[in-house]
């Protein structure tokens, strides 16, 4: 069975629809990449994954629950995370409590403070800086925290959005390498792009998704070598 | 010495200000809405310290039965009132917050009439040393109210609920992907400005005896005044906010010239401080999201 099933999502803002009954799976242990254009709707589907934003049709399966109608808090709690579009970093707190608020969902607090210390070790960086206020930090550094942040909740399904977006190419490829990273210690990964070429190839699967449909998928692979995607998303 | 009697009744009447403004800037920080009948809280506040007094005769039980009722009631108010108005446009849940202000100001007028009641909180005499004069009730406000400053401020750094509420301020949405409930928070916000407006109602009983259903009206909109002069949302900024207004409001009440004006004064310091600084003195600028 699938950790996160999809099945016919429509989503509306107001009067109109962002996603027209989108269908899609991620297993246990994969990276699936949604690709799509600016204004696709793949920040309307993370957020209503997530319980951030109401759905109007169709069901999200999570983990074996049925969490369509779930609030964001308590999806949370059940194992999902998100790095939102833009990051959303508190600026105001400290990187040192940025992290704290991440592992909200976590009981044990010695538990919490041995894992940030774990995300220190991991990202060195914010290490150095953990009473500084993470608003200071730069783009990149704030992308770490982001990262480091959803990683305190011992997630199952890790949800980033669009995680290499206003970076210097040296650092996209660095948070490619963190998402590899991550799968491999266990996390499974939804992941949206409009960098298809970076992230196709570590995706074991991918869904195109142009104006709220889906309208191609397949592995990693098959999509970078296609023509319809080559056309449209990798500039050839 | 007449200049430092002035300066901790300033002291003691900002401090008042500030605990109200409490309520008001934590409630538009988390909540984002103006609780426009916050002042009224005190009032009914008012109310509970008077029944208690009457029926016991101990202030200190008063104002306890009065810190839970209120914290009841901002509570209830808050779940009947507003909550099923979360999304709506800004406007329309002014014009409830201005509804359950004459709400609570008209139930209060049928339950207990228009004329003022008296409540002698307690007969507290003066402290004097050498020949400086202070009422003890100033002193009571002023320890009262750091005391209540310095643990909200504890409380809101190092407790996981009072970073959540840093963090529901911040971002809604970002506070529930950490897995924060934030109708909790909100519910804990409303509990905590409501208790605060009940000590502020125990200290304006303190300085004058007299209770009507409009007690919680100007001191009210001074308070807000003040949370808007310190930075709407930020609490270090109700305080700073608070003492300014009190202090103000002291010195001008010393001046027989302008003493009539005090009001006026007050709020034309909000009118000065905007004009220099439209954030407030601690507000943030906000940075506009893209
Ligand atoms: N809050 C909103 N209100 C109205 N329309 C929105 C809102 N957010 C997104 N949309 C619209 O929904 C569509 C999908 O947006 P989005 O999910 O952000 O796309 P993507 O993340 O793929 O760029 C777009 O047409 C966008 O204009
Ligand atoms: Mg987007």
């Amino acid at each position: 069975m699938a950790l996160l099933e999809v099945k016919d999502l429509q989503v509306y803002y107001g009067v109109i629809q962002a996603l027209k009954g989108i269908s899609f799976e991620v297993n246990e242990g994969e990276i699936v990449t949604l690709i799509g254009a600016n204004g696709a709707g793949k920040t309307t589907t993370m957020q209503s994954i997530i319980g951030l934003i109401p759905t109007r049709g169709g069901s999200v399966i999570f983990d074996g629950h049925d969490i369509t109608k779930t609030p964001c808090h308590k999806i949370v709690h059940l194992g999902m995370a998100q790095v939102p579009e833009g990051r959303r970093i508190f600026q105001e707190l400290t990187v040192y409590e940025n992290l704290l608020m991440g592992g909200f969902s976590q009981k044990d607090k010695s538990a919490v403070k041995e894992d940030i210390e774990k995300i220190y070790t991991r990202f060195p960086r914010l290490g150095e800086r953990r009473n500084q206020i993470a608003g200071t930090l730069s783009g990149g550094e704030q992308q770490m925290l982001a990262m480091g942040r959803a990683m305190m909740s011992h997630p199952k399904l890790l949800l980033l959005d669009e995680p290499s977006m206003g970076l210097s190419p040296l650092l996209v490829d660095h948070v490619f390498e963190i998402i590899k990273d991550f799968r491999d210690d266990g996390t499974t990964v939804l992941l949206v792009e409009q960098n298809a070429g970076k992230s196709l190839a570590i995706s074991d699967r991918a869904y195109v998704l142009e104006l709220g449909e889906i309208v191609l998928s397949g592995t990693g692979a098959e999509l970078a070598a296609s023509d319809q995607v080559k056309k449209a998303y990798l500039g050839g | 010495m007449e200049f430092i009697e002035t300066l901790l009744n300033g002291l003691s009447i900002g401090s008042t200000y500030a605990v109200i403004a409490l309520g008001y800037t934590m409630v538009y920080g988390i909540a984002k809405m103006l609780n426009f009948a916050h002042g009224d809280v005190i009032m009914v506040g008012g109310y509970m310290i008077y029944l208690t007094m009457a029926g016991i005769g101990n202030p200190i039980l008063g104002l306890a039965v009065a810190v839970l009722f209120c914290v009841v009631l901002g509570i209830s108010i808050e779940k009947v009132a507003y909550k099923p108005l979360r999304g709506a446009s800004p406007l329309a849940v002014l014009i409830t917050a201005i509804g359950v202000s004459y709400l609570l100001q008209s139930t209060a007028q049928i339950i207990f009439g228009s004329a003022p009641k008296m409540v002698i909180v307690a007969d507290l005499g003066n402290l004097t040393i050498g020949s400086l004069t202070v009422p003890y009730y100033m002193l009571i406000t002023l320890g009262c109210s750091v005391v209540i400053m310095l643990t909200l401020s504890l409380f809101v750094k190092y407790t996981k609920t009072g970073r959540a509420m840093i963090a529901v301020s911040e971002d809604k949405g970002a506070a529930q992907l950490m897995g924060i409930n934030v109708n909790a928070i909100i519910t804990i916000t409303f509990a905590i400005g409501s208790g605060l407006a009940a000590f502020a109602g125990f200290f304006m009983l303190m300085k004058s005896p007299s209770l009507s259903n409009t007690l919680g009206a100007m001191p009210g909109i001074k308070a807000f005044t003040a949370a808007v002069i310190g930075g709407i949302g930020s609490i270090p900024g109700a305080m700073v906010g608070g003492i300014l207004m009190g202090i103000v409001e002291a010195l001008s009440l010393t001046v027989p010239a302008i003493a009539p004006y005090t009001d006026a004064i007050e709020f034309l310091v909000l009118i000065v401080i905007l004009l220099v600084r439209p954030s407030g003195i601690l507000g943030k600028v906000r940075r506009e999201k893209v």
